[in-house]
């Protein structure tokens, strides 16, 4: 333990709004912690600059899942082990289930929330991508309202975010209409358990025939921050399902992944191995349309 | 601050009521070895990797190493200390002595805490179940697989005791 405990501050405000106000009174100056599953590390070892933390573990403004018949809503405080858990959350996203499945261990699935996986915005997150591929709304709240964006404009580079420093994230809204869709999750790492993501590609997809009629594709460390491929979506949609467009599609992703060299990968592994999961997506869209 | 500012921190640990005074930084492992002198969770990473400092909060299964003193207040936990006696044994415990699941001894308290919350979600855990369920506790003696045996057996054991 090389932290100091005695250097840093930590309020428990009773009620969001409470917090709110702190954050209102002096924006940039307080850090939320929540499961801690990223910041005690930073603690541990002696890298925890904020002197001065708040606590959102436990606020029930940001716990639970409800859902409508057209929106799952997702609270901000919601835990992997919560998500794992939540039937909705498996019938209808379960991509998301998955992801949840893969965040460390059982430990730190009952802390570690899925804001928390979100505004941290490691490239490597394995909630992001399947959140991108379902077209989540993520919704911000701050003393003077509320507002919502599309989850892909919410990242904005390597560690960047459009929130606010007198912001915090309230929820996650997933559209119920994918219960239909073809999807794919895989996450490459070292090895089964407890591994951060090298590379992880997410797809969700609708076939009119032959045709490909909806096609979302995201990633985890094809890029700086979670990315919708959006060039390589392009060269699929509306296309068929044929060795010519798979083939465009692959060599656009190539071009399109800007993935960053880190301790875990490098950028020209991660660029092809993603090529490759979106190829073994592809062919299993085949077999599936061939099956018919 | 001086150490008088700190506020009072109230919670249960092991069906005890306990009350300390500490920085709410402070991590719940050192509120545990250090104030209540409960050294059964230990600390091999610090990170939330190794799962030695494994206790369980509120019913669930958390490396105490990654909770800030403040966020255990008003909480359950329960510590290895809290398993069983030496008179009396856990199941778990027992099993652990007899398949060998327990050699150097490092991990065993995250170990027991982490079979102990997989059996109370899971009574007959599958293999797989019980690798996930420990997958976050690392041993470098055992190979796993007495370990595993020695879940195994206290499930079995539990089944017969339950006819």
């Amino acid at each position: 333990m090389r932290g100091n405990p005695e250097a840093h501050e930590l309020i428990a405000p009773s009620s969001l709004s409470a917090a709110l106000g702190y954050l209102a009174e002096s924006p940039g100056q307080w850090m939320p912690i929540a499961g801690g599953t990223e910041l005690m590390v930073a603690h541990a070892a002696g890298r925890l600059s904020s002197p001065k933390l708040i606590n959102l573990w436990g606020l029930k403004e940001l716990s639970g899942i409800s859902a409508t018949d057209e929106t799952l809503t997702i609270g901000a405080g919601v835990t992997f082990r919560e998500l794992r858990a939540d039937p909705i959350v498996a019938s209808d996203f379960p991509l998301l289930a998955l992801a949840a499945s893969w965040v460390g261990s059982i430990a730190n699935q009952s802390r570690a929330t899925l804001a928390g996986n979100i505004v941290n915005g490691s490239p490597a997150a394995d909630a992001p991508p399947a959140l991108l591929v379902y077209d989540a709304e993520i919704e911000l709240i701050s003393l003077t309202g509320r507002r919502r964006m599309m989850y892909p404009d919410f990242h904005t580079g390597y560690k960047r975010t459009r929130m606010n420093p007198d912001e915090l994230v309230l929820a996650l809204h997933l559209p119920r209409r994918f219960g239909r869709h073809h999807t794919y999750l895989r996450k490459v790492g070292t090895r089964k358990a407890m591994a951060i993501t090298k590379v992880a590609l997410a797809a969700t997809a609708l076939l009119d025939g032959e045709i490909i009629s909806e096609i979302r594709l995201a990633a985890a460390s094809l890029a700086d921050r979670p990315v919708r491929l959006v060039a390589t979506e392009a060269a699929l949609l509306g296309h068929p399902l044929s060795a010519a467009t798979i083939d465009r599609a692959l060599r656009v992703m190539l071009e399109e992944a800007k993935p960053i060299d880190d301790i875990r990968s490098t950028e020209a592994y991660r660029r092809h191995v993603g090529a490759n999961l979106l190829g073994e997506f592809l062919a299993q869209l085949v077999h599936t349309e061939g099956a018919r | 601050m001086t150490q008088a500012a700190w506020p009072t921190i109230d919670f249960t640990v092991n069906s005890n009521s306990v009350s300390v005074a500490v920085p709410p930084m402070k991590r719940l492992l050192n509120v545990l070895r250090e104030d209540l002198r409960l050294t059964g969770a230990k600390e091999g990473c610090g990170e939330g990797e190794c799962g030695s400092c494994s206790i369980r909060m509120n019913g669930q299964l958390v490396n105490s190493c990654l909770v800030p003193a403040l966020q255990a207040a008003g909480t359950t936990i329960e510590t290895v200390e809290g398993l069983g006696t030496r008179a009396d044994l856990h199941p778990l415990q027992k099993a652990f002595l007899e398949c060998g699941g327990a050699q150097c001894g490092i991990c065993t308290p995250g170990m027991l805490m982490a079979a102990t919350h997989l059996l109370a979600q899971t009574p007959n855990p599958t293999f797989e179940e019980i690798r996930e369920g420990l997958a976050g506790n690392l041993c470098r003696c055992t190979g796993f697989i007495k370990i595993f045996d020695s879940v195994i057996a206290a499930a079995q054991g539990a089944e017969l005791h339950a006819r």
